[in-house]
């Protein structure tokens, strides 16, 4: 397969997963969404009744005026449709992929908007901010540790960095998380605990604000996941110094530090490269939890909030954007995995 | 091959210690069922099964640390000294409670607890504290409601933050060489008079009924003294035995792991055989539908799902089995592309038996040992996505669950208030469950994968 038609299946990959799970997130929260559209409906009907300077001879006149205004109002907006009628579900689709979001009934964003797409996008930067960041740290000491310990393979920190690697798979990562807090916000007092920075975000100095809020998270991902992340680039790079061309290079007398370091890590580029992009990608997913315990005001902590007060325009939002951001990773993932290899063209 | 893996598991190093600890947790499980009332399994959430509890008390232990802490006391009319006479037509019940008071901290509250009995006249109820220095104080004096019905049933909590309770104390300022103004009824009961320090010593603490006809009768009588320090693990914000809560944790956490596992692993078994065995265009065509499932975000969909499908366990477990089997296809499909050609497997096709047959009596078997290994590694991961779940407040909420434990002290805001030991122990059970089952795992994979490189060094 040549690289443009590993693109283009990527491509019709990604388009089909996508297209997919907004199609299961409006068939599952459909209905809840078309209940909760005709209660806003009704309660708006009856604020306007209440408000308005129309008279009634009696409560049945006023009632049955409140429900043809209910009727005919649900109907202009199509509340009137099952609903799961094909056409009203690809018509939510296409809105939702065109970000048409819809307004959420709980959340402002930080300048008022009710928005869908307004608040969204402004945590999307914060999110990215966050787990970016950590992913670049914790691959830099991942690859240098990992490379460390493979030339020293079968050593005492060898030993104790596959011990860390096997509990850091082992622990939840929110629950270190919960323990970090518990240890230096409370204990030691040396971060805060909430990680929502103080100051309003027109304030000059709200990023540096929320770069000290963000120390502690940022630690906490990194903690929870150099160690294997270490052991994964020892993986590569052990089967790689295991392979003949190593060996025909120590024959030629070259001296084993440099085979590490320059040729052996080389090699070890895309398949480290692929798990660094996976990493990532899976990453903001687990977002919804990390962020919820440190509450980092990102697309996850959001998320975490909108799924308490059960806000459907926002979930649905945020699965869109989350899964968007999911198979962008991925996907160029791939591309940069395909113009790493020569490998993959060829075959 | 069966009995070499076996071997293999009890000869390596990690298998054992696998081994030993889910030993261990099943043990744990089967004292829990014995010894610990299963009410308390059923009633988790429910808050009058826990009431005679302190409220976040931390474990007993702690105690032996810094100062003596107040260890919690709960009695019941069983342990109480009771005495009953008539006079004038008055039967008077006394129930008295010796309690020998020796830590160096107050306890948080008190509660005292009756159920009585009577028809048209209530009782009267007067509860005084003798105290080690001979000052006796009477705490309460109230009649009981009138009765509604003959045969009346009364039952009542009087808390230490009743306003009867405060007001007779403040009687007692004379006693005090202090301004008692300023302290609580838990306090002023066990205080010095000189000092607000503990008194030590015996309290003898009498809880008297005065009956007025002969039907009436005493049901329930109990003291409870709220401590600091309660059980091996303490309690939480709701009174609840987190001992209790992590011990039944074991067997959910086990269920949730195995049956995910099992049933996502034989899909991908099959999945993965089928897809390698046929080959050309069926392979091709069910890889790209495990591409698509794997490129699902899974966290996302399961929320989704339990949102709308409400928060059964079961339910959590099917969704988990739906998104569980991707990757245990794709290794699978790998070793049965290799597999198809293998002699004795084109020498059974050759025989015209059908492929169902093939896979089924040829292939499968030669890959359950790989199977045991992969159910085994997935069995963490299981036990993680159930706990990330109820963490989010999406799980099943009548059971233990430690991520459901664990969502109940990150709402309560237990790490910023330093509450340790409800977040801990949970959190360790799962990483020690989960360490049980990696390790078993590896040491079945290392002899089973055909597809593990055999190390030069090693």
């Amino acid at each position: 397969m040549g690289l443009g038609k590993t693109l283009l299946f990527r491509s019709i990959n990604m388009f089909l997963v996508l297209f997919s799970t907004i199609l299961i997130t409006v068939i599952l929260l459909g209905p809840t969404l078309d209940k909760l559209l005709v209660d806003a409906v009704r309660n708006q009907v009856i604020d306007e009744v209440n408000q308005g300077t129309l008279k009634f001879q009696n409560p049945e006149e006023r009632s049955s005026y409140i429900n043809n205004q209910i009727q005919f109002r649900s109907k202009t907006l199509g509340l009137d449709q099952d609903s799961f009628n094909p056409s009203k579900l690809i018509h939510r689709v296409v809105s939702v992929m065109t970000l048409d979001l819809g307004k959420s009934h709980f959340f402002t964003s930080d300048f008022g908007s009710s928005n869908v797409r307004d608040i969204i996008i402004e945590k999307v930067p914060k999110t990215l901010l966050l787990f970016t960041t950590a992913t670049i740290l914790v691959t830099i000491i991942g690859i240098f540790l990992g490379a460390y310990v493979a030339g020293k393979e079968g050593s005492w920190w060898d030993k104790f960095n596959s011990l860390i690697a096997i509990f850091s798979n082992s622990f939840p990562s929110w629950w270190v998380a919960m323990i970090m807090i518990l240890v230096f916000a409370f204990t030691l007092h040396i971060f805060p605990a909430r990680a929502t920075p103080l100051s309003s975000p027109s304030d000059p100095n709200y990023i540096f604000d929320l770069l000290y809020h963000m120390t502690l998270p940022l630690i906490t991902l990194v903690i929870v996941s150099f160690g294997s992340w270490a052991y994964i680039v020892r993986y590569f790079l052990i089967n790689i110094l295991n392979e003949d061309f190593i060996y025909a290079k120590r024959t030629m007398g070259i001296s084993k530090r440099k085979i590490l370091y320059s040729h052996a890590l080389r090699n070890a580029g895309p398949p480290v490269a692929t798990a660094v992009g996976l990493g990532l990608a899976s990453s903001f997913g687990g977002s919804i939890i990390t962020e919820a315990v440190f509450d980092w005001p990102g697309m996850g902590k959001l998320f975490y909030d909108a799924i308490g007060l059960l806000d459907i325009p926002i979930i649905i939002g945020l699965t869109y954007v989350g899964t968007l951001i999911f198979l962008v990773t991925i996907f160029i993932t791939d591309i940069a995995y395909s113009l790493l290899d020569p490998r993959v063209k060829g075959s | 091959m069966q009995k070499k893996l076996f071997l293999g598991l009890i000869r390596s190093r990690r298998g054992i210690i696998g081994i030993s600890i889910l030993a261990f947790l099943l043990a744990l499980t089967a004292i829990a069922i014995l010894v610990v009332p299963f009410d308390s399994y059923k009633l988790w959430n429910d808050p009058d099964y826990w009431i005679n509890n302190p409220k976040t008390a931390s474990p007993f232990w702690t105690g032996y640390f810094g100062s003596k802490e107040f260890e919690h006391v709960s009695l019941d009319q069983y342990d109480a000294k009771t005495s009953s006479e008539v006079s004038e037509g008055i039967k008077v019940s006394n129930f008295i409670f010796d309690v020998n008071i020796q830590s160096d901290d107050f306890p948080d509250d008190f509660m005292f607890l009756h159920s009585v009995k009577y028809n048209e006249v209530p009782p009267v109820l007067q509860i005084d504290i003798t105290r080690p220095d001979n000052n006796t104080f009477t705490v309460y004096y109230s009649s009981l409601p009138t009765a509604n019905n003959l045969n009346n049933t009364f039952t009542d909590r009087i808390f230490s933050t009743n306003n009867n309770i405060k007001e007779s104390l403040s009687q007692y300022q004379s006693v005090f060489s202090f301004p008692i103004s300023g302290f609580e009824p838990p306090v002023l009961l066990f205080a010095d008079t000189n000092k607000p320090q503990v008194l030590h010593g015996t309290y003898h603490i009498s809880q008297k009924f005065f009956l007025f006809d002969n039907s009436s009768r005493i049901d329930k009588v109990g003291v409870i003294l709220g401590g600091k320090v309660f059980g091996i693990m303490g309690t939480d914000d709701l009174r609840r035995d987190l001992f209790i809560g992590i011990i039944w944790g074991i067997p959910i956490a086990l269920f949730i792991g195995l049956t995910v596992s099992i049933f996502s692993i034989s899909i991908g078994l099959i999945y993965g055989v089928v897809s390698g065995y046929r080959g050309k265009k069926t392979d091709e065509g069910m890889m790209r539908i495990n591409d698509i499932f794997y490129a699902f975000p899974t966290l996302i969909l399961l929320i989704l799902l339990s949102i709308t499908f409400g928060r059964s366990i079961f339910l959590i477990i099917l969704i988990l089995m739906t998104f569980g089997w991707m990757g245990t296809a794709k290794v699978i499909r790998s070793i049965a592309l290799q597999m198809r050609n293998f002699q004795y497997v084109e020498a059974a096709k050759l025989m015209g038996q059908s492929d169902m047959k093939v896979i089924f009596k040829h292939i499968i078997p030669q890959l359950l040992p790989l199977t045991f290994a992969s159910v085994a590694i997935s069995v963490p991961g299981a036990i993680l996505a159930e706990a990330a779940l109820s963490f989010i407040g999406l799980g099943d909420p009548t059971l233990p669950t430690w991520g459901q434990m664990l969502h109940d002290a990150n709402t309560a805001d237990a790490a910023s208030r330093g509450i340790w030991w409800w977040i801990i122990p949970p959190g360790l059970m799962i990483a020690l469950t989960g360490l049980a089952f990696f390790l078993i795992g590896n040491s079945l994979d290392a002899i089973a994968n055909p597809l593990r490189k055999q190390n030069k060094k090693i």
